[in-house]
């Protein structure tokens, strides 16, 4: 994925921007493996969507607000939005609100490890890890060591209620 | 501990892969003080307020959280500080505000709390944030009307925000409030703020002082469990973080106090009496201050002064307020859970 990235934008005008919570750690590996091939220093950031959420009314207590960290000027940047997974879209659209509110970047990418389809809005990815067929109902958990111990793509199937 | 109220029923979730981020801990309709939160409460709350600074810190400080949603800010006590305060929260989540000041509303004709709240109710509002001189105004209003009630201020009973803000600054200075001294010197007797600092620093295990003239002390303070200090110097000995308050001069009917001078030499906090302390004390004051009366100004200005700090994270803890009890409803939330 980092390969694509810097084929597609180049490593020039760079900035990896990950969704928390794993979006984060996985653009930061991202950015990691970019630095050490190209010998950059790419500006990292942090989005965290919650506050541009498009369900807030709906989703009863509130979520908990993970942070925000961008003291990049955007402007003119090659933006390249980092997820673990893409699935209906909306999480995209927040985040492509939010950095609106950050500036106007030259353009604005998105890379996900996993597509898992089930698009419900008019989003797609640019570079993708893996495409999975995933029933609509089953989630896609993706597991990184620095937060859960481990690396790992998850299925969990719709919950059985007992 | 005190009992927890509305635990969270059936919201620890089916076993998944992923741990939740943290547990489910609803804040409620209303937040009328902290004597009634739990610890974890007001954890979340402060938890919650840590990523909305940055919001403040942005070019364009806007969040779309609180659109369409309508705040009634309801000030029947003068405020500067407090109210541009909820504003500016309000207005960074993108809410509707409306300012309502006593003086210049119908309440002067003579019409009833009540009836002022269930008017603007009428009129579709979703929260009200209320300042009045009664004590337990905030609950009275809270009892009777369906929009969320947030208490800025009600009588000498509680100021549940600027306690809130407060403890963020001790935890921003000197981390977790467990096992922190904290002395509130002055007027505890009229003070709101001192009880909400009270309640909310002994929930999560601080240790509370107060330090003031006798005829400043609430009569029954021992019932707090808090120490009590005669004299100001040994709170400066024995406290990390000296919480000033202000001098409710408007408040006071009597002579408690000989005389504002008198004050000064003997509970005034004091660059001399700062330079005795056995290590560097937070000096903390909910403003308006006084100067040259419970505090002076190369104190209030010193580099231990965290007062302005006190003012920037009002507006992060006011925004997590009105975001946490702006929730939707709990029902909805084990429908939403999984959906991204």
């Amino acid at each position: 994925m980092a390969d694509q990235i810097v084929e597609l934008y180049g490593a020039e005008n760079l900035v990896l921007v990950g969704i928390q919570r794993r979006g984060v750690q996985l653009s930061e590996r991202i950015a990691r493996i970019i630095d050490e091939r190209e010998d950059t220093q790419l500006p990292r950031g942090a989005l965290d969507i919650t506050l541009y959420r498009d369900d807030l009314q709906t989703v009863g207590p509130r979520p908990v607000v993970g942070s925000t960290h961008l003291p990049w000027a955007l402007d003119d940047k090659c933006v390249v939005i980092v997820d673990d997974v893409l699935y209906t879209g909306r999480t995209v659209r927040a985040a492509l609100d939010e950095l609106a509110d950050f500036g106007r970047p030259a353009r604005i990418a998105l890379a996900v490890l996993v597509d898992r389809g089930g698009r419900e809005l008019p989003i797609h990815a640019d570079v993708v890890g893996k495409v999975v067929d995933v029933p609509s109902g089953d989630r896609v958990d993706v597991l990184v060591s620095e937060l859960d111990g481990e690396d790992a793509v998850v299925i969990v199937p719709r919950r059985s209620e007992t | 501990m005190i009992p927890r109220a509305g635990a969270p029923a059936g919201a620890a979730g089916t076993a998944s892969a992923v741990p939740p981020v943290s547990p489910v801990v609803p804040v409620g309709k209303d937040l009328l003080g902290l004597e009634n939160l739990t610890a974890s409460q007001i954890g979340l709350i402060l938890d919650t307020a840590e990523p909305f600074k940055e919001i403040s810190e942005r070019q364009i400080k806007k969040v779309p959280t609180l659109r369409g949603m309508t705040i009634v800010n309801l000030f029947f006590e003068a405020s500067t500080r407090t109210r541009i305060s909820f504003e500016f929260a309000e207005k960074r989540l993108s809410a509707d505000t409306v300012n309502v000041a006593a003086s210049a509303s119908s309440v002067s004709k003579g019409e009833t709390l009540v009836d002022t709240a269930r008017n603007l109710e009428a009129m579709r509002i979703d929260m009200v944030v209320i300042r009045h001189g009664a004590s337990g105004a905030a609950r009275f209003l809270a009892d009777r009307i369906d929009s969320n009630v947030i208490n800025a201020g009600d009588g000498t009973h509680e100021h549940p925000t600027q306690g809130l803000l407060d403890l963020l600054t001790i935890r921003d200075h000197r981390g977790p409030i467990q096992g922190r001294r904290v002395c509130l010197c002055g007027d505890v007797l009229h003070s709101r703020v001192a009880r909400s600092n009270i309640w909310g620093l002994q929930r999560l295990g601080a240790e509370v002082a107060v330090c003031g003239p006798r005829s400043l002390l609430p009569n029954a303070i021992e019932e707090f469990g808090v120490r009590v200090f005669q004299r100001i110097e040994e709170a400066i000995e024995w406290a990390e973080v000296l919480n000033v308050l202000r001098l409710q001069l408007e408040r006071m009917t009597a002579g408690y106090i000989p005389s504002l001078r008198e004050y000064n030499r003997v509970f005034g906090v004091t660059r001399e009496k700062l330079e005795r302390a056995p290590r560097d004390i937070l000096i903390m004051h909910p403003g308006p201050m006084n100067r040259g009366v419970e505090i002076d100004s190369d104190v209030a200005d010193g580099p231990h002064s965290v007062i302005l700090d006190q003012v920037t994270n009002g507006v992060a803890v006011r925004m997590a307020v009105l975001y946490l009890l702006a929730g939707g409803k709990p029902e909805l939330a084990e429908a939403a859970k999984g959906e991204r």
